[in-house]
């Protein structure tokens, strides 16, 4: 059999969001739907699915999403978790038998909250105790990984095409407020499990299509705030800048959207000078960690999304608009078949965020 | 007519359908992102409804197609002839490569449209957009033309960023009232009457395909953007 990069398929990843901001809650099936019509811009080696508000039962809780290579990581990992957290509840997450999706590995859920008196004893807040165990498994546990660590949102990733991974996953059992999903076409990097997307810090999860020109610099940059890359390709590292700019350094979305996607200064030279000098600020202070190279990605969060390109506009993204819901993909026909009938549609440019969030009476009710 | 109802149905079967087809006119109705529709086609005309995906018309080679909807990327990526009218918007690098024939697009064009167009002797391709282009407009053009006619710009400057940059041939004519926003290796100038004339039958088959008034779209403020020497580039990169 030819391996990876033996044959070509002219592909290219594929990415769709579904946002309700009124916080209706809707079932994985249209998502499904959506990004199975791009289905040849993916090659079979990475599909997966985020989704907002799937846990209302366990709301207050983290929801750990782990894959485990073997029974002895999972017993060492457990011990860790364990000491850790109190464990509200776990189980195996559910999946259904498919024929394209196969070499799975153990795949585990854990609703947790950090133990007080560990929490305690460790001085940091809380989302900096969780996130500091998520990297030391993902980054010491060989053969652990947990792929989703937020509260109320979960990701659910495999290798093969993102329709199959949706089957997989039982998605149509689930209800979110907020959908994204991917179809992987790796490019330079070995399509595996845990680098299917999206990737997820917390709550914060990246669905991205393209490759990033600036990663080494983006990965040395960020390993000195304490992050890892550990999972073999590129898109993990926008998480952890993300996580970065918006949780640690207290940037508003916006804000970190100017970071990742800069203008060039040819574009700030002819800004007014109030908006020049606070795009100044952000590429001087945080000059490493600009995204170079061809994206467009779709950053969900509690509550939102964001969809961004990068500032050439190398890979194509589109939105449209019908009374209370957002769709976001890579393609109008994307959106076309889960609702042709748009109020609004139109192509954001290269490193202009969209941002969109939960009507305020809708926050907090999923 | 040929009638194909395309809804899932992936692009190769639906692009073998049309190439074999025995009828000069087809309509294919329920379009859901089937890629390179029509590519290298000839002697056929094609109605769309729905949403075409990717590479429409690529190669295209004297046919004609009509989209009631929007294009996506990379329409009439190296046409060679023929024309291509979308009632609606196109993506990013529409006319991509392009080395004959028309496209219209009645509203906008994304990112890159006219990106690297080359004439040769007869051989002119034209772009007419109705609406606003995105950034890098005629990057790196070498021949052709394209033509913005700026509906609801109110006069600015109709593009994004970077317009034209690395143009070393052909023309860019845009409708706004201020100088544009170009590369120093580019010049605008304020289009002329005989400029105008030059525009005039395509602005006439852009009114003859959406609406519109020819004599009023051209008594407005264009302007017309060139290289400003016949090797604007000598010195970009080196002093030699």
């Amino acid at each position: 059999m030819l391996k990876e990069g033996q044959y070509h398929i002219p592909s290219g990843c594929a990415i769709s969001g579904i946002f309700h901001k009124d916080g209706r809650r809707t079932d994985g099936s249209e998502i499904i739907r959506s990004i199975a019509t791009m289905h040849d811009r993916s090659n079979g080696l990475g599909g997966g699915f985020a989704a907002y508000g799937i846990y209302p039962e366990y709301a207050d809780c983290y929801a750990f999403h782990l894959f485990y290579e073997n029974l002895a990581i999972k017993e060492e990992t457990e011990k860790l978790l364990e000491e850790n957290f109190e464990i509200a509840s776990f189980a195996k997450i559910p999946t259904r038998k498919h024929p394209s999706i196969t070499d799975e590995p153990l795949i585990w859920r854990y609703f947790v909250f950090p133990r007080r008196y560990k929490l305690n004893e460790s001085q940091l807040d809380e989302s900096e105790f969780v996130s500091r165990v998520v990297t030391k498994i993902n980054h010491l546990y060989d053969g652990a990984y947990v792929f989703s660590s937020g509260k109320n949102c979960g990701v659910f990733k495999a290798i093969g095409f993102p329709e199959d991974v949706g089957i997989y996953y039982k998605l149509e059992e689930y209800e979110a407020y907020s959908w994204t999903a991917h179809g992987r076409y790796p490019t330079n990097t070995p399509g595996w499990w845990g680098g299917a997307h999206p990737f997820a810090m917390l709550d914060f999860t990246i669905v991205h299509n393209g490759e990033i020109s600036s990663y080494d610099a983006n990965r040395r940059s960020i390993e000195m705030h304490g992050y890892k890359c550990d999972l073999l390709t590129d898109t993990e590292v926008i998480t952890y800048i993300f996580d970065y700019l918006i949780r640690k350094q207290g940037l508003t979305m916006e804000e970190a959207a100017h970071v990742v996607a800069a203008p060039f200064w040819s574009t700030i030279e002819k800004m007014p000078p109030e908006q020049a000098e606070e795009y100044t600020y952000l590429r001087d202070a945080y000059s490493n960690l600009l995204i170079t190279g061809p994206f467009s990605i779709m950053l969900g969060f509690t509550n939102g999304i964001m969809a961004l390109n990068d500032r050439l506009k190398l890979r194509s993204m589109v939105v449209g608009e019908k009374g209370e819901d957002v769709y976001i993909a890579s393609e109008e026909a994307a959106i076309r078949v889960i609702q042709p009938k748009l109020d609004s549609l139109w192509s954001p440019r290269g490193g202009e965020p969209v941002i969109v969030t939960l009507n305020e009476d809708a926050q907090g009710k999923e | 007519m040929k009638k194909i109802t395309a809804d899932l149905m992936h692009f190769k079967t639906l692009n073998d359908l049309v190439r074999d087809c025995e009828d000069k006119d087809i309509f294919i109705e329920h379009c859901v992102g089937q890629r390179y529709i029509a590519a290298s086609s000839k002697g056929k005309s094609i109605i769309i409804t729905g949403t075409p995906g990717n590479a429409l018309g690529a190669y295209l080679d004297g046919s004609e197609i009509t989209v009631n909807g929007n294009a996506q990327d990379a329409m009439g990526d190296t046409m060679n002839d023929g024309r291509i009218v979308v009632h609606g918007s196109a993506g990013d690098t529409t006319g991509y490569g392009m080395r004959g024939g028309t496209i219209l697009v009645r509203d906008n064009a994304g990112y890159r449209a006219g990106i690297h167009m080359k004439q040769y002797r007869d051989h002119i391709p034209a772009l007419v957009i109705g609406g606003v282009a995105g950034s890098f407009l005629g990057e790196y053009q070498a021949g052709g033309v394209i033509i913005v006619l700026g509906k609801g710009a109110e006069g600015k400057q109709p593009t994004g960023f970077f317009c034209g940059t690395g143009m070393h041939g052909g023309k860019i004519y845009l409708r706004c009232d201020e100088a544009p926003d170009i590369p120093i290796q580019i010049k605008a100038d304020v289009a002329t009457e005989d400029d105008k004339e030059d525009m005039r039958p395509y602005v006439a088959e852009y009114c003859d395909a959406f609406g519109g008034d020819v004599e009023e779209l051209l008594n407005q403020k264009f302007y017309v953007l060139t290289p400003n020497s016949n090797s604007p580039y000598s010195r970009m990169y080196t002093f030699n």
